[in-house]
């Protein structure tokens, strides 16, 4: 039996460069940052004053006021991007076939601002201040269950977690298993949302923050000489994945092929990439293998790019690595220069990137690369968008532990 | 200042997410007002925080009504004073 092909028809994206698909991408291709001083807790005492947040979003057109009141933030972005993607692919009428609709919308971290405020309130109350809602509030497939319960959707329902790879993991497995025949659809992404004081604190001890607090909009710089970190983003980027022929017969509006999915570990150090780029190297080719992709039809890659000064190296060679001669014609940018790291929604927001990237033939922009960092050489598409042919696009995502995870669309 | 009854009743309105004008004195959270077992827990606990008392289980597990919660509160008011 052939293979089945597995396409893309609707696309969900909470930003902080934009809460719809429009006008995340119009930002982008405007090299608009939307990073910003913190404004959702006091940061003044932080080392880091500076993250991406979410502006301008308003729950209230996803949930209802009491149920909103109960879940943390990266559920509310979690369930508002799949809601939006679902409109998109045209699915939010409870279709007859509910069993054969599954959600896999996973969270690096999950509820750590209400584990925080929780945690205040029950040392200062006692543990009869803690509310019933804490636990389902704060888990990470809560996301998942919501949205089925929501819709009706009956499939395969759970998170994956895996740092910030956690969304391309998603929807990878979800990938995996409509072709394996669980699932027709599945709603597939990641989100995220931790701009408080223990994540911007225990990041901001290892090291691994931008400290470019009086300059926020440039912060994040990836392959720039003058990087220092990456900066802490928030929000959610979903998938409707469908297989193609279920897509076909009910006449749906396909984006794209989702041709591979590829994984790997550095198996070498917990939050510093390998610097031969060996993991990060054998996910992108195992995701081509997994396509039938061949090295040159990719000519697009929206890079894991933090803006770290060793993993933007790292990549690099990674990249060098995989591709060999056709990384010097390929485009690599790394959107998180506007977006900042969004951890486990990052890949769900760039998948959606990639796939706008390839239906627009639009490669998307590097902000803030001015000066390039010559240990990193190849076309990172500086400052301003390249109209150009892309028959392939792949997006990387990278996470503490060592785990690789690659995703790669194709035109269909 | 209002009264307890429109205390309880606003309370409720805002934890269950109902209007304001759909409860009744003789109203049952979960069979009128679409509550279930997390949501009682979390209403009693928002009657603790607004009348600064602390309502044990096993007389929380006996407020099942708008009135019922309206005397339990009137009570515990009455012996506070």
């Amino acid at each position: 039996m052939a293979r089945k092909r597995i396409v893309v028809t609707g696309l969900g994206i909470i930003s902080p460069v934009g809460n719809t698909v429009g006008q995340a991408w119009e930002n982008i291709l405007a090299a608009k940052s939307g990073i910003r001083r913190i404004t959702r807790f006091d940061a003044s005492e932080m080392p880091v004053q500076i993250a991406g947040e979410v502006r301008d979003f308003d729950v209230a057109n996803y949930l209802s006021p009491k149920e909103a009141r109960r879940y943390d933030t990266f559920i509310h972005y979690g369930i508002a991007a799949s809601m939006d993607a679902v409109r998109d692919a045209g699915l939010e009428a409870h279709p007859a076939n509910a069993e054969r609709i599954g959600v896999c919308v996973g969270s690096g971290i999950g509820g750590l601002p209400m584990i925080e405020d929780t945690h205040t309130a029950m040392m200062s109350g006692g543990v009869r201040k803690v509310s019933p809602f804490f636990i389902p509030g704060s888990i990470i497939n809560m996301i998942s269950g919501i949205v089925a319960i929501n819709y009706g959707f009956k499939g395969p329902n759970f998170a994956t977690v895996s740092a910030c790879a956690t969304a391309n993991h998603s929807i990878g497995e979800a990938m995996r298993l409509i072709e394996y025949g669980d699932a027709d659809v599945m709603i597939a992404g990641g989100a995220e949302s931790t701009i408080c004081s223990l994540a911007v604190g225990g990041f901001a001890a290892a090291k691994a923050l931008s400290t470019r607090n009086d300059d926020p909009e440039t912060a994040s710089r990836p392959w720039d000489t003058g990087r220092d970190g990456f900066v802490l983003g928030e929000g959610a980027g979903v998938l409707v994945l469908e297989e193609y022929e279920h897509a076909k017969a009910r006449g749906a509006r396909i984006y794209c092929e989702l041709a591979g999915y590829g994984m790997s570990a550095d198996a070498h150090h917990i939050t510093a990439p390998c610097e031969d780029g060996e993991g990060a190297s054998r996910s992108m080719a195992n995701a081509l293998r997994n396509g039938g992709v061949a090295l040159d039809e990719v000519d697009y890659i929206n890079a894991h790019g933090t803006s770290t000064p060793l993993g933007d190296i790292a990549e690099t060679v990674a990249v060098k690595r995989c591709f060999g001669e056709h990384a010097k014609k390929l485009c690599v940018s790394s959107t998180k220069s506007m977006t900042g790291h969004a951890l486990g929604a990052a890949s769900g927001i760039e998948a959606v990137v990639s796939i706008l990237a390839l239906h627009h033939q639009i490669a998307p922009p590097t902000a803030n690369l001015h000066d390039q960092d010559p240990a990193c050489d190849l076309d990172y598409v500086p400052l301003v968008p390249r109209e150009m042919k892309i028959r392939a696009a792949m997006s990387n995502a990278f996470g503490f532990g060592g785990t690789n995870a690659t995703l790669v669309f194709r035109r269909l | 200042m209002e009264n307890i009854e429109q205390r309880v009743k606003k309370i409720v309105a805002e934890q269950l997410g109902v209007n304001e004008a759909e409860i009744k004195n003789e109203s049952s959270f979960v069979d009128d007002l679409g509550a279930d077992s997390l949501d009682t827990v979390e209403l009693v606990m928002a009657l603790e925080e607004e009348f600064e008392c602390e309502i044990p289980d096993e007389e929380a597990e006996k407020i099942t009504s708008v009135q019922q919660a309206i005397d339990y509160v009137t009570r515990h008011l009455a012996s506070k004073a």
